[in-house]
């Protein structure tokens, strides 16, 4: 390539397209990538076409970010060719990607929450240079924003919008800076079913205009409903190179995924729930800032039953389990487990009730990342005998222990002396729910107990979570996984700005979708019921 | 829309073909690794030292042959070295137990003086007639001492954790605090006619010395090692065996590593950062009594040569180790010694520090690896 065919495309971002609707927008070619003990990416090829939505699959770790970061000029090759628009390209940095026409969204947002759309949009470009006419940048913002369907106020301040909003801020920002082809990070992660929507809707006009999208995610369903076409990484390797979606089912593209059949129908078995094992009767609680957070909220869980909470992150979830979990103090109610009330007392007395927590932060709550396994197993037993005598703690003891729950529960560690912050997310979450389970606990907590692990871990927990609950365990589990709820969940439970919507036994998508957006279940039956007649 | 001027891509190349590139570790490196990074790290920091000694007009082999001589040369001065190391080792043990749940106690200077008072106060009130027998002594001055040094502690670990006041700022500023209740004793009650510093104590407060046994071992004449190295060594042991076998310290190092952690397991975060905070104290202040009752045997205000500040670096090079910081004492007893015999006396000092930052530099390899590696050709 000559120096001059380089610097015209690099001055070409933004301008008139060159490429023709369905031809390749650009193209990576044997694309390598290493880092200490993976080889992430292992002569992946990958081919995005001008005007579609390209959904990138995998589970964790498979090397789908990789690429990604790759191509938004995060990360150098090991070796391999990037072509944009059939010209070769060295994506050296961030600012060398966007100049080429390609835009990262990542999971999470980069924004200033004190400052204004305009201001977080404009924010790292040259110009405005030295004088802000905010004005006149707002109403191109509003422009722009029109154009592709994503509605959002240029002046509002990031931390009055929703996390929807943000999400459009975060795509106007890439748009403004020209790009052409947009990379989004796992983007329906954070948004309720509503706001999925949304953001679908704002895709298609996208690639109606021209643009092209390509859309990493794990989530099976979602990538059949968005996508025109799919590739999918396994342990670094393309196992489906662009697939249409048309032509592809479910099954076929786990399969792709896992290499293996994946079980999606757990097998629960029939049983009848014992007594009330945990009642929460009518708590109040701030959040951290003292806005309120939890606004009466009552509910009853049963032995041999699981209890699912289900809401958008951030209405209530993480205070009610710290309240449950006597991490944080309520206002008013109380919550009671066996007959004893734990709030508003000490972790300890909690744990001493036989309550048992899996905490939504494995690595910052859950676990002690420098100390061992066996340490890490030990945190809620290690008070009595046999691992506590006296004063003393008795290491052999607390090693065996050890020992015992890295075969039962197949954490795959070299030996129990490991820091835990080598450990993989699947296997740090074994590490927990080992030692939680361990405690024969009569009631258990479980946040988010799957998030972020891949699909063969996710079943060995949800596997766990319903061999508890046979053994009589009464748990509530706290999750945005929406299938996962309603896999596991005897009952459903919707959570609202700190208020109960409704409760399901059976629960489908279409209301628990209404109820997380804040429409009280009593409400939509009565809707639901003068619709009909 | 947005124009973007910036150099193309092309604008920067580097002339050298191969670029360092820092990669986070991903596995634990074997258990030799890390006394090798600072074996090297000592080394790199004794090259570097060397450097300045020459700067300054020096024989750089010259002078740490004669470091190595004066310290480590003989019996006698061996002994020496030991009689710096014994204080070190107990304020050593002192910061890195309050360090392992990151409290940061800076006041180890002030509690070695309150350990000092207190053994005093036992002596010259005196609360003991000077003809008690010599272990009567020993078990108040200890007791008395580090009894001081945990209530000295007390105040700043309180605070901390009440009102989450800044320990470093309050255990820092104790130590001014300590030195002028010590100035104040030994200007007013306990002087000896006049003269800043208490009479010398009775024979029978004075911790044994080797030098003691002198008449039946004619090889231990002129030996000062005290009987404080046992207690520090005694100490060593129970720091480890209270932070790696007991659950008080299993919740301190939970505490230390995680303390959200740590209050999820249910683990009273308050009550450990005073009860640590006094323990820290203590071991400080046994530091003053085995100092004041093992070689100076009088209270005077130059009893510490800054050993409370000390206790830090040694803590932290020990990486937190009870056994580890007998080793570093050892060496910067050796040190100190030195600078008895080296004029100009900054060197040693400078020697310390470079080891110092060199040493904690270091511990980036215990963490990243380093790989080089060629810049491939732009096509």
């Amino acid at each position: 390539m000559t120096a001059e065919a380089d610097d015209r495309m690099q001055s070409s971002n933004g301008s008139t397209p060159i490429v023709p609707l369905g031809k390749p927008v650009i193209e990576m070619r044997a694309i390598v990538k290493r880092f200490p003990g993976v080889l992430a990416n292992d002569h992946v090829d990958f081919n995005l076409q001008r005007g579609e939505i390209h959904a990138l699959l995998g589970e964790n770790g498979a090397g789908k970010s990789t690429l990604m970061n790759i191509l938004a000029g995060m990360y150098k090759p090991d070796s391999g060719t990037i072509l944009v628009r059939g010209q070769q390209v060295n994506l050296a940095s961030p600012r060398h990607a966007i100049q080429s026409g390609i835009g990262m969204i990542h999971q999470h947002f980069m924004l200033v929450p004190t400052q204004t759309v305009t201001e977080n949009i404009l924010l790292g470009l040259d110009d405005p240079r030295f004088i802000m006419n905010l004005p006149r940048y707002d109403d191109i913002v509003a422009d722009l924003g029109e154009k592709f369907g994503l509605k959002v106020d240029p002046t509002a301040k990031i931390w009055q919008l929703s996390v929807g909003e943000q999400q459009r801020v975060e795509i106007l920002k890439m748009l403004y800076r020209g790009a052409e082809v947009l990379i989004m990070d796992e983007p329906t992660a954070v948004l309720a079913p509503q706001e999925i929507e949304g953001l679908i809707d704002t895709l298609r006009t996208m690639v109606s205009e021209g643009k092209s999208v390509i859309f990493i995610s794990h989530k099976l369903q979602e990538v059949m409903s968005i996508a025109d076409r799919v590739t999918v990484l396994r342990k670094g390797r393309m196992t489906a190179g662009g697939l249409p979606a048309r032509g592809v089912t479910k099954d076929e593209l786990a399969r792709q995924m896992v290499g293996r059949e994946v079980i999606f129908h757990l097998d629960k078995k029939e049983q009848e729930p014992g007594e009330v094992i945990l009642s929460i009767q009518n708590i109040f609680a701030e959040n951290d800032k003292g806005l309120p957070a939890l606004r009466g909220v009552s509910l009853d869980v049963r032995a041999g039953e699981i209890v699912g909470l289900a809401g958008v992150a951030g209405n209530g979830q993480s205070e009610l389990a710290q309240v449950v979990s006597g991490l944080r103090k309520c206002n008013q109610g109380c919550v009671k487990l066996n007959g004893e009330t734990i709030c508003n007392q000490s972790a300890l007395f909690g744990i001493q009730q036989g309550l048992a927590y899996v905490p939504e932060d494995r690595t910052h709550v859950g676990s002690s990342p420098n100390l061992s396994v066996t340490d890490n197993v030990i945190m809620k037993n290690y008070r009595h005998a046999p691992i506590g005598r006296g004063w003393m703690i008795d290491m052999q003891t607390a090693t065996r222990f050890a020992k015992e729950l890295k075969e039962a529960y197949d954490i795959i560690v070299p030996n129990v002396e490991t820091p835990v912050r080598l450990l993989s997310g699947g296997n740090l979450q074994r590490v927990i729910l080992a030692r939680e389970i361990s405690g024969n606990p009569a009631f258990m907590l479980a946040v988010q107990p799957t998030r972020g692990l891949d699909v063969g871990a996710i079943e060995g927990v949800q596997r766990l979570l319903l061999n508890q609950r046979e053994a009589g365990s009464a748990i509530l589990l706290i999750s945005e996984e929406l299938e996962e709820l309603m896999s596991l969940s005897d009952r459903i439970v919707v959570i609202y700005e700190g208020r109960i919507m409704g409760e399901m036994a059976k629960a489908d998508l279409r209301t628990l979708g209404l109820m997380m957006t804040g429409t009280p279940l009593d409400r939509i039956e009565k809707e639901g019921a003068t619709a009909n007649g | 829309m947005a124009d973007i001027t910036s150099p193309p891509p092309r604008a920067r190349r580097s002339i050298i073909p191969y670029r360092i590139r820092l990669e986070p570790r991903l596995s634990e490196p074997p258990r030799w690794y890390p006394f090798a990074v600072s074996l090297g790290a000592i080394l790199v920091a004794l090259f570097f030292g060397g450097i300045v000694i020459l700067l300054a007009g020096g024989d750089p082999w010259r002078s740490y042959v004669h470091i190595a001589k004066a310290s480590f040369g003989d019996l006698g001065v061996f002994s020496d070295t030991i009689v710096k190391a014994t204080p070190l080792i107990l304020v050593g043990l002192a910061c890195s137990v309050a360090f392992r749940m990151r409290l940061w106690n800076i006041g180890a200077e002030g509690q070695f003086f309150l350990g000092a008072f207190g053994a005093s106060a036992v002596i010259l009130i005196p609360i003991l007639p000077p003809t008690a027998p010599g272990w009567l002594f020993f078990l108040t001055t200890m007791i008395a001492g580090s009894l001081a040094g945990a209530l000295w502690a007390f105040v700043p670990g309180y605070l901390k954790a009440k009102l989450n006041v800044n320990e470093i700022i309050t255990t820092l500023m104790m130590n001014y605090i300590a030195l002028s209740l010590i100035n104040y004793f030994i200007f007013a009650v306990w002087t000896e006619g006049g003269f800043q510093m208490s009479p010398m104590f009775p024979k029978n407060a004075w911790l044994p010395r080797l030098t003691d046994f002198g008449s039946q071992v004619p090889a231990l004449r002129g030996l000062t090692t005290h009987a404080g190295l046992i207690v520090g060594l005694v100490m060593s042991v129970v720091v480890w065996l209270i932070i790696y076998r007991s659950r008080w310290g299993y919740e301190i190092r939970l505490i230390g590593d995680n303390p959200r952690a740590a209050r999820y397991a249910g683990i009273n975060i308050t009550r450990n950062t005073v009860l640590v905070m006094m323990l820290s104290g203590a071991l400080a202040g046994l530091a003053g009594v085995s100092e004041i009752t093992g070689v100076v045997h009088r209270l005077q205000s130059a009893i510490s040569p800054g050993y409370g500040f000390t206790g830090i670096i040694i803590a932290w090079l020990a990486k937190l180790n009870p056994f580890a910081v007998i080793v570093v004492s050892i060496l910067f007893g050796a040190l100190i010694l030195a600078g008895r015999e080296i004029q100009p006396s900054g060197v040693p000092k400078m020697i310390q520090g470079i080891i110092l930052v060199s040493l904690i530099a270091s511990d980036f390899l215990l963490r990243y690896r380093i790989r080089i590696e060629r810049i491939p050709e732009e096509a």
